[in-house]
């Protein structure tokens, strides 16, 4: 018997519950003390298809998801065809006995089908077919043998308050019916079992996305504008929803050209703003962008990325926007680029980047994607500090019009917003004060704002200096965040960055346990950074292979550009999948024979 | 910050000298535009300027107000972006139509539908000045320019007929050759509690030998003078809208006085500006946050 430690997966088309389900179960596991990974596989579609949604659980915190599966319960036939090969020996396939499925090849591959009457309970306890997801959900559990109060507690969280507790009643009384059923016909026959762990806290089960969402919250972000593009949509949802209660505007606005220009307004107005989008809205936002630089306007973007070119594979994953992200905009402008990794980063780095904004009057990026966005985790609650990030508010130099005595002494002789200063960063007064009343322009622009109309050598080369120099002070003062994980000394450093995060983390463990040693080097900051200490950082590891989720190795060649090193090998994916452990351990070994 | 009990020409006067051709319409566009801060008692510091990309977007430049000159046709979305930040700021946009009837149409559209209080004044002079003589959205069927030699085919925007369709709820027409009848408009836009579309025939005296001040002289006519016109009639503006030819008609098409606010219907604005706000959010707040996923 092998307890608490197996992959669940979930297939059927879009429109069957594959999603909500699997979160449910999830989230009933989780409650148990598990710690869950969650990740999921839709397409761009309503309805139809095929869409699966994966859930690995085990006793420590998991990064990862891997292939292997334990348990599938199949919605439909397709499921039992696409993913039987990804079961393990003695994996179960769970299925309603009204799909046609050859049992005879199943056991030929040492499976065991598990056909359950899932409709017929749904309909004759329930009264109600759609009531069959919660018959298979719980036939799952009675097949682990888990305890079903935490899967009643979710359907009651589900149904219980929103309906009307009698539906709640209902699909409890089928969870009960399809749980025993499916205990007594198979649970014998299964070897792996879900164990609750008695006094583990209550944690949180939570997307990249959602921890994005609080990260903005917890900085005080009052104005989200942005157009729906998969995968930061639900980013723009989630937001959205805590509108009123925390007294933001978040606006849809007609294409992402608006989006971002609204975040500029409000941000010339002295407000905290962050659009979100995908790459071919980033694309749009451009032009504004490097308005944003010229005119020293801190906005905050979260580009969500998903495989391009043009609409590329939107549902699916990939990392191929850093090298867009970094040189986006025409003509060259100050901007900072952070790539989270983890759900925690996620939250720390999104609160980060509005002080970054605004203590260097400049454009941040937070590049996550599909993967990290959607894939949830169970996080410890502690693991989301609201307090810290309050500490940690720092709005640089501003002063608000309504701050009068404050806007009264600092503008005594005179004000004006692009000063020059030792660091390039110039005293920023929103406009609303008598004393501070001016124009600001894309176009060059003298200190006081105006537009150079003689377009002067001179003045162009004053303002250029003071642009750029706020990269130099940021990287010294607010930039280097990277991580190594696994032995010091290790022959092999796994490069990446961004969500490779996990997959990496855990590709690390598999190989060092297998006698390797290997270790991860992993980069949250991406630019601006202090190219020499990166330099130093990288002459410390043996072999170098640089993970990412694109095509060129676009961080590796970032490096290069930057350090002169260049990695030893690369293992690169770009079919739209997330990376995971079992490929990164796989890439490695051919890597490494090329090396 | 108290408001100034009288304002002059002086107290709005740049230090920036306007780098327009002598005789450009848009001298009348600015010279409106002060008139109407001094009709409004509006100081310097409690008016913002968007404005887009060409010759009469350098204008906030020229008038002691606060100004931000941003991106060919982008003006429209920033300026909504800055009055929801700052709902006590009166918000003016000044673009071309260039900007807004052509690059920028997507973002006109939709502030007409969404009923900000900012007033859009577009100065439309149916050729593209500063980059030489192109033609424009707004010129006429068969303007002959540097890249329609041959005359344009295409039918010219007719702004006044859009932005009725789309929910504009004050729709008025200016004539930079009358620039005190204009300053009126101005100032009623200004005060109109929503969207207020103020297009403005500017001749460009350099590049649109066709539509020149004598041309318009020759056809405008005031609205306000039509015996019986009523500008709350939509049915009477749509049909005014299309009038074009031997008589062109100036002065409010249209108003519309009950469509509420952007701004007031956003429940974080009911209070007071967004840019006053404390931030961050209460830590008690936002740790029950949390219960939304255990």
């Amino acid at each position: 018997m092998v307890k608490n430690n197996c992959t669940i997966k979930l297939g059927g088309e879009a429109g069957q519950g594959v999603e909500s389900s699997g979160m449910g179960f999830a989230k009933a596991i989780a409650r148990a003390g598990l710690y869950i990974f969650g990740v999921q596989d839709y397409m761009s579609r309503i309805r139809g298809g095929h869409n699966w949604y994966q859930i690995r659980v085990h006793t420590r915190p998991l990064y990862a998801h891997e292939t292997s599966v334990h348990l599938l319960l199949a919605f439909d036939e397709r499921t039992v065809h696409d993913h039987s090969a990804e079961l393990v020996k003695g994996g179960g396939v769970l299925y309603d006995d009204g799909l046609k499925v050859d049992q005879s090849s199943l056991s030929a591959m040492d499976l065991i089908p598990m056909p359950m009457p899932l409709l017929k309970i749904a309909e004759e306890v329930g009264g109600n077919k759609l009531m069959m997801n919660t018959a298979a959900v719980a036939a799952a559990a009675g097949i682990c043998e888990f305890d079903l109060s935490y899967v009643e507690q979710v359907i009651r969280d589900n149904f219980g308050r929103r309906k009307g507790s009698e539906i709640a009643d209902r699909n409890i009384r089928v969870a009960n019916h399809a749980y025993e059923e499916a205990r007594k016909r198979y649970a014998h026959l299964f070897e792996w079992k879900l164990e609750p762990i008695p006094g583990a806290p209550r944690r949180m089960v939570i997307n990249g996305n959602q921890a994005l969402g609080l990260g903005t919250l917890a900085a005080g972000c009052k104005m989200v504008s942005g157009y729906p593009m998969t995968p930061a949509s639900t980013l723009l949802e989630f937001l959205a929803g805590q509108a009123r209660k925390f007294g933001l505007v978040v606006r849809q606005t007609e294409d992402e050209i608006s989006g971002i220009l609204h975040c500029i307004g409000a941000a010339h107005a002295g407000v905290r703003a962050m659009s979100c989008t995908s790459g071919g809205g980033f694309s749009l936002m451009v032009e504004s962008l490097s308005l944003a630089g010229s005119t020293e306007t801190p906005v905050v973007i979260v580009l969500a990325q998903r495989p391009g070119p043009a609409t590329g594979l939107p549902t699916r994953t990939g990392q191929e926007d850093l090298l867009f992200a970094l040189h986006a905009g025409h003509g060259e402008f100050p901007r900072a680029v952070l790539a989270p990794g983890t759900i925690e980063q996620c939250f720390y780095h999104m609160a980060r980047a509005f002080n970054i904004a605004e203590k260097y009057q400049m454009p941040v990026i937070v590049m996550t994607d599909n993967f990290l966005a959607n894939s949830i985790r169970s996080v410890e609650k502690e693991a989301f500090d609201f307090a810290a990030i309050a500490r940690s508010i720092d709005r640089g130099a501003l002063i608000l019009p309504h701050e009068e005595d404050k806007v009264t002494q600092a503008t005594a002789e005179g004000y004006r917003r692009y000063e020059l200063t030792e660091n390039g960063i110039s005293l920023r007064i929103p406009p609303g004060h008598p004393n501070a009343v001016y124009s600001v322009a894309g176009e060059e622009h003298t200190p006081e704002g105006f537009i150079d109309w003689e377009e002067t050598a001179h003045n162009r080369n004053l303002m250029m200096n003071k642009r750029m120099k706020k990269l130099t002070l940021c990287a010294e003062e607010d930039m280097g965040v990277y991580e190594f994980y696994g032995p010091e000394d290790a022959e092999t450093t796994l490069l990446c960055w961004g969500s490779s995060y996990g997959p990496v983390r855990e590709a690390v463990d598999v190989l060092n346990s297998n006698g390797m040693r290997v270790n991860m080097l992993h980069f949250v900051d991406i630019h601006p950074l202090h190219w020499d200490a990166v330099g130093e950082v990288l002459d410390r590891c043996h072999t170098v292979v640089a993970v990412e989720g694109n095509f060129s190795a676009q961080f590796s060649r970032w490096l290069t550009m930057n350090t002169g090193r260049r990695p030893d090998a690369k293992i690169t994916r770009f079919d739209g999948r997330p990376l995971n452990p079992d490929f990164i351990a796989a890439e490695l070994h051919k890597a490494l024979i090329r090396v | 910050m108290a408001a100034p009990v009288t304002l002059t020409m002086k107290d709005l006067q740049s230090p920036v000298e306007p780098t327009w051709c002598p005789g450009c319409g848009d001298f009348g566009i600015l010279n409106a535009v002060k008139r109407a801060m001094i009709q409004l008692k509006l100081p310097p510091h409690q008016v913002i300027y968007f404005s887009g990309i060409g010759c009469g977007s350098k204008l906030p430049d020229y008038v002691r107000a606060n100004g931000f000159n941003s991106l060919h046709g982008r003006p429209v979305p920033l300026a909504q972006g800055f009055r929801l930040a700052h709902h006590d700021m009166k918000v003016v946009v000044v673009d071309g139509d260039g900007d807004s009837y052509g690059i920028g149409g997507n973002h006109w559209l939709h502030i007409m539908r969404r009923n900000p209080d900012i007033t859009h004044i577009v100065q439309d002079n149916m050729v593209y000045g500063l980059t030489k003589g192109q033609y424009a959205p707004t010129s006429m069927k068969g303007y002959v320019s540097t890249t329609s030699p041959e005359g344009t085919i295409e039918y010219p925007v007719n702004p006044i007929a859009i932005a009725l369709a789309a929910g504009a709820t004050f729709v008025a027409r200016g004539f930079s050759g009358d620039p005190k009848h204009l300053a009126d408009l101005i100032a009623k836009g200004m005060e109109h509690k929503g969207y207020a579309l103020i297009d403005v025939f500017q001749p460009c005296v350099i590049f649109n030998r066709v539509n020149t001040y004598d041309w318009f002289r020759e056809r405008v006519y005031k609205l306000e003078d039509e015996p019986g016109y009523d500008p709350h009639d939509l049915n009477k503006a749509w049909e005014k809208a299309h009038e074009w030819g031997e008589r062109i008609p100036i002065g409010l098409f249209y108003v519309n006085e009950e469509t509420p606010t952007l701004e007031e219907q956003i429940p974080a604005l009911a209070q007071k500006p967004l840019y006053q706000q404390d931030i961050p959010p209460p830590v008690e707040m936002l740790e029950g946050l949390k219960e939304i996923f255990v």
